[in-house]
């Protein structure tokens, strides 16, 4: 494997980190106003993601500096070209980030009320952007000879790309339902799998609705950069699981299987995308790939370098940071949210 | 206007407003941990603990918005500076990305653990997480001017295929512009911090309130204050003595040198500017001290900008290559006020406080809680000259600015994500400043009562369960 293949691995495996770990915050803070009836139930639900969700979110800071850092084309095409649904991300980001952190700051209701609302945004918002991003990645985007992005903001949205993210917010939903059911008691955990149980088939449905249509808007069912095999299919059959696991209250197997729903995803997407990063409409030649996107060998070794030394040692302490804070979370606890 | 102008705009406004936080983030968890650490030593005193919580409680606000701040930091190179990022990403992304994997990781995983990890962890290891949280913040200030002073002071590369190419990464480390800006930013945030707890504290002694707690809290924002003043101060005129050779345009404009000196030069306290005909009226000089800056000497000659222009034209070709002098002139100048006014502020605190006379000074204490915004202005006011007196290139002699704005984006979507953005950060702002207040009147117990019922609202009707 040279390094230009090694370092889409990698950034693909950020990518999947934050989908992974991200994802359940998302949907703990989109269900957050639902399952929280009360202002006590409400701060539970934001402790069970407290310790962990902003370390869980470097994972997307560290996947947009190992792009910049390793394939600066790819970097400047797609952040210039996905402007403003970009922009609306970072606004979702950072007022979630905010919500999370004062919401509880003050005991004014519409202090609060406000903030929860913008806990609900502030989740809801990356999942589908995301997913629109992924959708258009895949179906190809209008990348001219310079690499730049010609096709104007409106022309990446489409219903293939708006199933996507719905998809994957309906997913991500799923995820933090599980979630909570892991990390919660009592009411709480008990709506978290009500709510889990009415989105559930939904989110199953778009999700396959989402991987019927990329035969009909992307051409990668014929130019399969490299043979996925059994890896969506895996991923389908593990969303399908998660259904009888809710039946038998089996939370810790169901939060697997929608975390391993999300990683086979992510993982086919990449792999499907291979060699290409960002695929032109206009020509299949102007797209940008692994090699004509990245930076040189020497800089690309150097990061590696960093990278395995860094990686497992960050994997070693977040895991850690997991079992330290692997109690359940209950609203007779003494919150610091 | 442009989106050049635009892009240039937005980047102005969202870097300044992210650096109004950092500085503290990293001076405040610097002084945290080392009252956690006299905490730990005398036997877990309840009073230090009380302090710590305190100054975490508004540690943790100023850092929620650093942090969400810092995410579009990330990103908007490649958003409004899409050729900028293809020119140097080879070479400016990977000290992006090392800090995000050796930095951000570290600090936001730790300060979790420290947030919820009191009953958790025993007290060593909860030590361990604050200082981890302190040590992080530093790096990552060091790593996020590793790629700054590459703007500065391009080194360790070739210019292949038309851009920068990294050909050694340890020049990148060993640039001398990072070693004169990484202490001087490093020690302006420790000041920062000093003159933040210090005047926090001096609010409530000025009041007589838990006078035993915030004298020590006092005390320790002082000798930081004071010592970080005057290292930064010191490193500064290190600094500004690297520029002269590394950057002359920059010296040049930062004292409306129009001309090049004679062997005294004289060193500019006031001047009205006239750009356009290029002459300073009403000047107030000293004589020889800009010798004295620049050489430590009160000789030698510093080169004016219409020499240096016409030898940028003979190197780079046709052009104007002087930065806007009323800004680089006026923004040094009150940085270098603001850090005067914090050494004389910290000498005279910590000349009464050897004396046992502070609280004899109920204005000094009151100067004290004022002088918290004397390091924002020199703060910011050092890196408006940094980046305005680089103008016009982007990376110094490689790149100009006008050449990496993208492309693809127009000027309404500049336009649309400036006010959505600056509207967001308005809004943030005063949401903090309100907490801040807040939790700063409310003292050392802090907490409110927490309201019980009925808050809910959002749900919209909407039952999922």
């Amino acid at each position: 494997m040279n390094l230009n293949v090694l370092w889409f691995v990698l950034v693909s495996v950020l990518f999947i980190g934050y989908f992974f770990l991200e994802g359940f915050d998302y949907g703990v803070g989109m269900l957050m106003p639902f399952v929280g009836r009360t202002d006590t139930e409400r701060r539970a639900v934001v402790a069970s993601i407290g310790p962990v969700w902003d370390a869980n979110e470097v994972w997307l800071i560290t996947a947009g500096g190992a792009i910049f850092a390793a394939f600066p084309a790819w970097y400047a095409a797609m952040f210039s070209g996905f402007y403003l649904p970009l922009a609306l991300l970072l606004v979702a980001l950072i007022v979630r980030g905010a919500a999370l952190e004062f919401r509880s700051k003050d005991a004014h209701r519409r202090w609060r009320r406000t903030w929860d609302g913008l806990i609900f945004f502030g989740s809801a918002v990356p999942p589908f952007v995301w997913g629109v991003a992924m959708g258009n990645i895949l179906a190809g985007v209008s990348l001219d000879r310079a690499g730049d992005f010609v096709g104007g903001p409106l022309s990446l949205i489409t219903p293939y790309t708006v199933v996507g993210g719905l998809a994957t917010t309906g997913l991500m939903l799923l995820h933090g339902a599980l979630y909570l059911g892991l990390k919660t008691e009592g009411e709480i955990r008990e709506r978290a799998r009500r709510a889990a149980f009415r989105v559930g088939g939904m989110a199953t449905a778009l999700y396959f609705l989402f991987v019927a249509l990329s035969y009909f808007y992307t051409d990668f069912p014929q130019k399969l950069g490299v043979d996925p095999g059994v890896v969506p299919i895996l991923a389908g059959l593990a969303m399908v699981a998660v259904r009888f696991l809710l039946l038998h209250e089996r939370y810790g197997l169901g939060f697997l299987m929608t975390g391993l729903t999300i990683v086979l995803s992510v993982a086919t997407v990449f792999v499907d995308l291979f060699p290409d990063v960002l695929p032109s409409r206009i020509d299949p030649s102007f797209s940008l790939t692994v090699y004509n996107a990245a930076s040189n060998p020497y800089s690309l070794h150097v990061m590696t370098v960093v990278a395995a030394i860094a990686l497992p040692v960050v994997l070693a302490y977040q895991a850690w940071t997991y079992w330290v804070f692997r109690q359940r979370v209950s609203v007779r606890d003494h919150f610091h949210y | 206007m442009t989106a050049l102008g635009l892009a240039r705009l937005q980047f102005a406004v969202t870097t300044i407003y992210h650096f109004l936080f950092v500085p503290l983030t990293i001076g405040l968890a610097l002084l945290i941990a080392i009252l956690e650490t006299m905490y730990v030593h005398r036997g877990r005193d309840p009073g230090l603990r009380r302090l710590i919580d305190f100054f975490g409680r508004l540690f943790l606000i100023n850092f929620a918005i650093g942090v969400v701040t810092g995410i579009l930091q990330e990103f908007q190179f490649g958003m409004n500076w899409a050729n900028y990022s293809r020119f140097v990403g080879d070479v400016f992304g990977a000290p992006l990305a090392v800090e995000a994997l050796l930095a951000f990781f570290l600090e936001s995983t730790f300060l979790g653990v420290w947030i919820f990890g009191w009953d958790r962890l025993s007290p060593r290891l909860h030590l361990l997480s604050i200082w981890l949280v302190a040590g992080a913040s530093s790096l990552s200030a060091f790593w996020i001017l590793t790629a700054n002073a590459f703007m500065q002071e391009p080194v360790g590369y070739v210019l292949r295929n038309g851009h920068a190419e990294m050909a050694n990464f340890f020049a990148l480390l060993g640039n001398p512009q990072l070693w004169v800006e990484f202490p001087h930013v490093e020690l302006g945030a420790l000041a920062t911090g000093g003159f933040f707890m210090a005047g926090v504290s001096a609010y409530f002694l000025r009041r007589e309130l838990d006078v035993e707690s915030f004298e020590q809290s006092f005390r320790l924002g002082l000798v930081v204050a004071l010592v970080s003043s005057v290292l930064v101060a010191v490193v500064g005129h290190d600094q500004a003595q690297h520029l002269v050779t590394a950057q002359p345009m920059k010296i040049a404009a930062s004292e409306a040198l129009w001309h090049t000196s004679p062997d005294h030069a004289p060193w500019t306290v006031f001047a009205l500017i006239d750009p356009t005909t290029q002459t300073n009226r009403a000047v107030v000089q000293i004589p020889d001290l800009l010798s004295i800056l620049a050489y430590n000497h009160p000789t030698g000659r510093v080169t004016g900008i219409d020499e240096l222009q016409q030898a940028d034209v003979a190197r780079y070709g046709p052009g104007n290559y002087v930065p806007p002098v009323v800004l680089t002139f006026w923004s040094f100048r009150l940085m270098v006020l603001a850090g005067t006014l914090m050494i004389v502020l910290a000498a005279v605190g910590t000349w009464w406080v050897l004396h046992q006379r502070h609280r004899a000074h109920p204005q000094f204490l009151r100067m004290m809680t004022w002088a918290i915004g004397l390091p924002y202005v020199a703060n910011i006011m050092g890196w408006v000259m940094t980046e305005v007196g680089r103008q016009p290139w982007v990376v110094y002699g490689l790149e100009r600015t006008a050449q990496g704005v993208s492309p693809s984006v127009s000027t309404t979507e500049v336009w649309i994500t400036l006010l959505f953005f600056g509207g967001l950060y308005g809004a943030m702002g005063l949401a903090a400043v309100y907490l801040m207040r807040k939790y700063i009147r409310l003292g050392l117990e802090g907490r409110e009562p927490s309201v019980e019922e009925p808050v809910p609202a959002p749900g919209w009707g909407v039952d999922l369960s």
